[in-house]
């Protein structure tokens, strides 16, 4: 990254920034939030959730504010009216993609999912929900993937990567059909590669990874992987 | 074709019901069946899901009780793990369930009974309810409204939700202790809540005198009762083995494991009903009619720990013949003996210092691969029986709700109020009101019983001889 410095306008409010900055994190660092699920402080974005998207000036498209960076001039909006109903219609294609049923999810109250819907008025889910059957991976001695909740958000996989540094999930399948997967596709209990460090569970936002028995209160702890790279450069 | 009338949905039962009478050649009726007609699979759903998930999925299956379900899937799990609770955690799971009873009996008798009682079961429909209860009897309308809260409160004082508080549970004791805070705050509203019991109690029995009409044709019929009792035949809700007595007060089996329920408890079906017909054993199909709930559980008792409940019991079974109560209307009353029994068990754990105990969790994984789990709830005996695989995932469900147990006993006593009431082939609203009532009495849970979801609709069906239908009302 260059020491020259872009100013752009979001929301109307002028900010000068480092050149090369993401539209978000120059929106974040100034107080202007902007809702999203995949997004996170320490990894890499993957730009998969859809929920940062903003309008820029003078073109028709949307941009997804964690991997768009900021240029001279750029005006960009967060919060119109369009992008208010789409990112409700996203919340409401993630609850419809597979079996989330918050009543007896692990995550009820502390999911990000849930807080999201609750945020943006999402009282009713209009497409008809796809209710899938995953078989629960309870193998491992405490984690616990259970699929059918999974937003496909790729948090756990780069926390592993990036952080832990083991790559022991990754993803298989395309589309609806897209899973989190450990090593070549075993059952957890039998990797050779997981390390059992719990990151996973940490930054999953809902409740598709979690530790048995744990009280997700105690287990949820996104800022994990800012932590451990801070604590690194020391 | 019959004519169908349609009368105003006054409806104080929850589910949703069909009945239908049938004649003889004669005309005169010859049996009721109660239908219950929706359908909810629990049991199947459930299958694959973690063990430790069940408490708070099964709890779904009812609003108004789900702490019964709670605790018989806790200790269902208790099983699975093969731990035994903490002693604090079980004090705080029997005071929970000492609210929930407190509660849901309150509901019943206040909320949806005593409209009944109070204001005549001819009374009009439109006025025969909460609202009208409020209007004419204001002070008891608000002292049951405040007995229900007490009740509430007992749950989320402890377990941080009045309805669902599912988080709180765990296999092996609970989440979390009773802060003293709470405790103190409970222990202020137990002299409030003992005196509205007592008082309902004084004028409850002041009017069974002008019901005897309902105390005699109500369901008053001879079946087995079913219910847990302590290891010296007490009255018990949370723990305890299974007795079973007939109707002429013998003890016909004692102290019977609850977890081994399906050695003497079998279940039928039929092509008519969603809700299942359990029956005793030893007895046969469909002989082996039994009852469950409150009026059981005096029943099965042969006497309460706590003072003022042992009195209430004692008095209680005078209306019986060897000390047992056969009118289906009585539950009533029982309803309040338990109510009482409950403030006094409360207050005893209330007071009790271990109650602020900071161990309430036992903590292991899956030791056994089955369990069962056994609690009285309001209604009467809750069974939950899980398996699972070695890594905890449930491959296999039964739950016996309270309300199914009685299942055999509601087509008795419905067809002992059509006998009477039906006259003609006609129904009229008199008949109508009192075939609600007796349902109303065994206060049955329909969504629980067949794990089913829906609004309650009654639909009475009278049938003749060839099988067509001569009359019918919904409401």
């Amino acid at each position: 990254m260059s020491n020259s410095t872009v100013t752009l306008k979001i929301d109307g409010v002028e900010i000068t920034v480092p050149e090369g900055t993401m539209i978000l994190k120059a929106a974040t660092d100034n107080g202007i939030r902007i809702p999203t699920l995949c997004a996170l402080e320490g990894l890499s974005n993957s730009g998969g959730c859809r929920l940062c998207l903003v309008e820029i000036a003078g073109s028709p498209k949307l941009f997804a504010a964690c991997i768009t960076p900021v240029s001279s001039g750029m005006v960009v909006t967060t919060n119109s009216e369009r992008l208010k109903e789409y990112r409700k219609m996203t919340v409401q294609l993630l609850l419809s993609e597979r079996t989330h049923v918050c009543s007896v999810c692990v995550a009820n109250d502390h999911c990000e999912l849930q807080s999201l819907a609750n945020e943006l008025g999402v009282d009713h889910v209009m497409f008809e929900r796809k209710w899938t059957d995953y078989k629960i991976d309870s193998t491992h001695d405490f984690l616990v993937i259970d699929r059918n909740r999974c937003i496909l958000c790729t948090r756990c996989i780069r926390v592993c990567d990036e952080i832990e540094g083991a790559h022991t999930l990754d993803l298989k399948m395309r589309g609806k059909d897209t899973q989190v997967i450990m090593d070549l596709d075993n059952n957890w209990g039998v990797s050779c590669s997981c390390t059992s460090c719990r990151k996973c569970a940490k930054v999953c936002p809902v409740g598709a990874i979690y530790v048995e028995e744990e009280p997700l209160a105690r287990t949820k702890h996104k800022e994990i992987a800012e932590f451990l790279l801070a604590r690194r450069r020391r | 074709m019959g004519k169908e009338i349609v009368i105003n949905p006054v409806t104080r039962i929850e589910g949703h019901a069909k009945i239908t009478i049938h004649l003889d050649d004669d005309a005169a009726v010859k049996e009721a069946r109660f239908h219950v007609t929706d359908f909810r699979g629990f049991e199947k759903f459930c299958e694959g899901r973690p063990f430790y998930e069940m408490p708070n999925i099964t709890a779904r299956s009812c609003g108004i009780c789900p702490v019964s379900h709670l605790l018989a899937s806790a200790k269902a799990c208790d099983a699975i793990v093969g731990v035994n609770a903490p002693k604090t955690a079980v004090m705080l799971r029997r005071l929970i369930h000492d609210g929930q009873m407190i509660q849901s009996n309150a509901l019943n008798l206040f909320h949806l009974s005593f409209p009944d009682l109070l204001l005549g079961m001819d009374a009009d429909p439109a006025e025969r309810n909460i609202f009208g209860l409020i209007a004419k009897q204001p002070d008891l309308a608000r002292q049951g409204i405040r007995l229900r809260k007490f009740g509430q409160e007992l749950i989320e004082k402890v377990a941080g939700k009045r309805v669902h508080s599912a988080d709180w549970i765990m296999p092996g004791g609970a989440k979390w202790p009773l802060s003293k805070e709470n405790a103190d705050y409970l222990r202020g509203n137990l002299p409030e809540a003992m005196d509205i019991t007592l008082k309902t109690l004084a004028l409850f029995k002041k009017c069974l005198a002008e019901f005897a009409e309902e105390v005699q044709n109500f369901g008053n019929f001879p079946t087995y009762y079913l219910g847990l009792v302590t290891a010296k035949g007490g009255l018990e809700l949370y723990d305890g083995n299974i007795r079973v007595v007939d109707a002429g007060g013998k003890i016909v089996a004692d102290q019977l494991d609850p977890a081994r329920y399906y050695e003497y408890i079998g279940e039928a079906v039929e092509p008519w009903s969603y809700m299942k017909f359990p029956y005793y054993k030893p007895l046969g199909y469909p002989e082996g009619v039994y009852r469950v709930g409150p009026l059981a559980r005096l029943n099965v008792a042969s006497h309460c720990d706590t003072p003022l409940a042992n009195e209430e019991l004692k008095e209680f079974k005078k209306l019986g013949k060897n000390g047992v109560v056969q009118s289906t209307f009585l539950y009533h009353y029982a309803r309040l003996v338990e109510i009482l029994f409950c403030i006094e068990k409360a207050k005893l754990l209330l007071d009790d210092p271990e109650i602020l105990s900071e161990r309430v969790s036992a903590k292991a994984f899956v030791n056994n691969y089955e369990g069962v789990g056994v609690a009285e709830a309001p209604r009467g005996t809750l069974i939950h029986h899980y398996k699972v695989d070695p890594r905890g995932m449930m491959t296999w469900a039964n739950m016996i709700i309270a309300t199914e147990h009685n299942n055999l006993a509601f087509n008795k006593a419905i067809t002992q109020v059509a006998k009477k009431y039906v006259k003609s082939k006609q129904l009229n609203e008199g008949m109508l009101n009192r075939v609600e009532a007796v349902i109303r009495a065994f206060d049955p849970c329909l969504s629980c019983a067949t794990h089913a979801v829906g609004q309650m609709a009654l639909d009475v069906q009278l049938i003749d001889a060839e099988g067509k239908l001569v009359d019918r009302k919904t409401r």
